[in-house]
């Protein structure tokens, strides 16, 4: 059986940075327990010797010359930005107290 | 199919004609850019009210099509598909177009890039009709996981479109479209293309570049064409297919042609000698295949066989576990790209006060729907400490396991063939409630994204029991996608003489 319990969902929740609410974490504590044990089966398949694979068409290489290309703008950059001060991204506090 | 002199007399005609005979009506000046995407967007105003494939359609398809004509008049050399309309997965970065990959908290977003797909289409001056819909980050076989509502298939509009791609692929069954660009992690450009009777291409990994795709898992997407016939999507490949120092994992090499590949099959001897593989574990006889499908897949393997393929029992023992392994790979994948939501650079920011994690948190509650949440949760669990080597690691191990298997099986065959999807379109609803159950509607899909070898989905005929499409997948090794052009083309060709001509002439009137 799965390690899923509410505490640990609220936990993921708080690392993935969504403010999941009381009755989402109930839900899907059950859900994601399901999905584990269903996953779960890949950890008898392969052994010790089998290598993992990150990537299926490995490339070695890759490098480009070290040359000035085009970038964007500040204006482009900064044109779907919910809020900015025109050269900058504007955020709320980031040490938890106010500003 | 419709003639080049019926072609001209209506836009109904024109919405008819493929990609390639409109290409040729357009070179001779038998019809206009600016006529045919009329056409086309007549269809959209008449149709897509009751469908919705599209979430943005294109307010400036006519000028850019008044442009190809003007340039054409003037003599500029264009290529093969300039002037043809195309709609475009709402995944695709587009500088003109809102891009919100059917989420929420990309609501409105125009993005400062073309994605190189998009790019490289509008170089080749074909016009983009819109954007198509999509579930959500191309998270889900329905559509019913869009923010924005689901798409409708066209061949019953109480039943899912497939995907995550149902927009692209519905808006092509529908003549919205003659074709579209769809994205494909575990089966979302094949699958769609199935229920709705269409043709779909996940090349091989790196073959089409993803720059400017919004990423769902970076291992696992490719972009790829969508159609009504395989010579179609061969054209659109060849367009958007090839290297972009952008994508750090796109392949250097040089492809070949892969339209040639296509009119290569249509020869009527493509099929002969060549070894076709049914894979064990994927041929229909195992739980969850509809009998429907796995009738028309009996016949399709007895025709090709017929016009001379040997058809060769092949095993995959490690596919049983592709899903287990997907589900593991693609969560933690996704829960690594999707952190780029952070309500700062781009996209929504919930208005609430405190801190700005407080403020993320909210964004992320408000801005992502059910199913993102559930796989960046499944996904952020699965790469924590503790379980990382449990979960994500043996996943990766299994997908090593998976690409033996692969190579096994193509010592003995030349392409591999399976249902494209275990079953036809079902009912909106169905699965809605049971993630489980829609992830295994990606049966037949995953092990190609797993291993990065090129897949196609086909229209192979209508279920008996249902009167709906069932598709037909071709799986080939990576970089030999031309090889499924021809053999594709040679199936093709094979039903549509069986069924008296091309399997969408069978579709219900829509409007």
């Amino acid at each position: 059986m799965s390690e899923i319990t509410p505490e640990r969902v609220a936990h993921l929740a708080s690392l993935a940075r969504i403010a999941l609410t009381e009755q989402e974490i109930e839900q899907l504590t059950s859900e994601l327990g399901a999905i584990v044990d269903a996953v779960a089966t890949v950890q008898k398949v392969a052994g010790d010797d089998v290598p993992a694979t990150s990537h299926p068409i490995p490339l070695i290489g890759g490098m480009r010359a070290d040359v000035v290309g085009p970038t964007l703008t500040t204006e482009q950059a900064l044109a779907g930005a919910p809020d900015h001060d025109g050269s900058r991204f504007r955020v709320t506090a980031i040490l938890g107290e106010e500003q | 199919m419709a003639g080049t002199d019926q072609s001209r007399t209506s836009g109904n005609d024109l919405t008819r004609t493929s990609a390639a005979e409109l290409s040729t009506l357009l070179a001779s000046g038998d019809v206009s850019s600016v006529e045919v995407t009329q056409a086309h967007l007549d269809r959209i105003a008449a149709v897509d009210g009751d469908l919705h494939a599209f979430l943005h359609v294109n307010a400036a398809a006519l000028e850019t099509a008044a442009q190809v004509d003007a340039d054409r008049a003037a003599g500029v050399t264009l290529g093969a598909l300039a002037g043809v309309p195309i709609a475009i997965k709402d995944v695709l970065c587009t500088i003109d177009m809102p891009s919100t990959s059917g989420s929420k908290i990309l609501e409105g977003w125009i993005p400062p890039y073309d994605a190189t797909v998009v790019a490289r289409l509008r170089a080749a001056r074909m016009v983009p009709l819109g954007k198509t819909n999509m579930d959500e980050f191309a998270m889900g076989s329905s559509t019913e996981h869009s923010a924005y509502g689901p798409t409708k298939n066209p061949w019953d509009l109480t039943r899912i479109p497939g995907g995550s791609g149902g927009g692209s692929a519905a808006a092509v069954a529908s003549f919205e479209a003659p074709v579209a660009l769809g994205s494909d992690t575990g089966g979302s450009i094949r699958q769609p293309a199935a229920v709705t009777g269409s043709v779909g291409v996940k090349p091989t990994y790196g073959g089409v570049s993803r720059y400017g795709a919004i990423a769902l898992a970076s291992s696992l997407d490719q972009v790829g064409p969508v159609s009504r016939s395989v010579l179609d999507a061969a054209l659109v490949h060849d367009v958007i297919g090839g290297h972009d120092p952008r994508d750090a994992t796109s392949i250097p090499d040089a492809w070949s042609s892969m339209a040639e590949a296509a009119r290569a099959g249509q020869s009527g001897e493509a099929l002969r000698g060549v070894r076709v593989g049914v894979v064990k574990q994927l041929d229909g006889d195992g739980e969850g295949f509809q009998a429907g499908v796995r009738q028309r897949f009996t016949e399709t393997l007895e025709l090709m066989a017929k016009a001379g393929a040997e058809i060769v029992e092949v095993s995959a023992p490690n596919f049983e576990y592709a899903i287990a392994a997907y589900y593991l790979i693609l969560p933690a994948e996704a829960s690594s790209n999707l952190a780029k939501f952070d309500s700062v650079r781009f996209g929504m920011r919930a208005n609430v006060t405190g801190t700005v994690e407080d403020v993320m948190g909210a964004t992320r509650e408000a801005g992502f729907g059910p199913e993102v949440k559930r796989r960046i949760i499944l996904g952020t669990y699965a790469l924590s400490a503790g379980y990382y080597d449990a979960y994500y690691g043996s996943a990766q191990k299994v997908r090593t396991l998976i690409q033996r298997d692969f190579a096994t099986c193509f010592e003995q065959a030349d392409i591999l063939v399976s249902p494209a999807a275990p079953t036809t379109a079902f009912k909106f609803g169905e699965k809605l409630d049971d993630p489980l159950a829609m992830y295994l509607n990606d049966v037949t899909t995953i092990p190609a994204n797993l291993a990065g070898v090129p897949g196609m989905g086909l229209p192979m005929g209508l279920a008996p029991e249902d009167g709906l499409p069932v598709g037909l997948q071709l799986m080939a090794p990576a970089r030999h996608d031309a090889r499924l052009y021809t053999a594709g083309a040679a199936v093709e060709q094979l039903l549509e003489a069986q069924w008296g001509g091309p399997l969408w002439r069978l579709a219900p009137e829509l409007g």
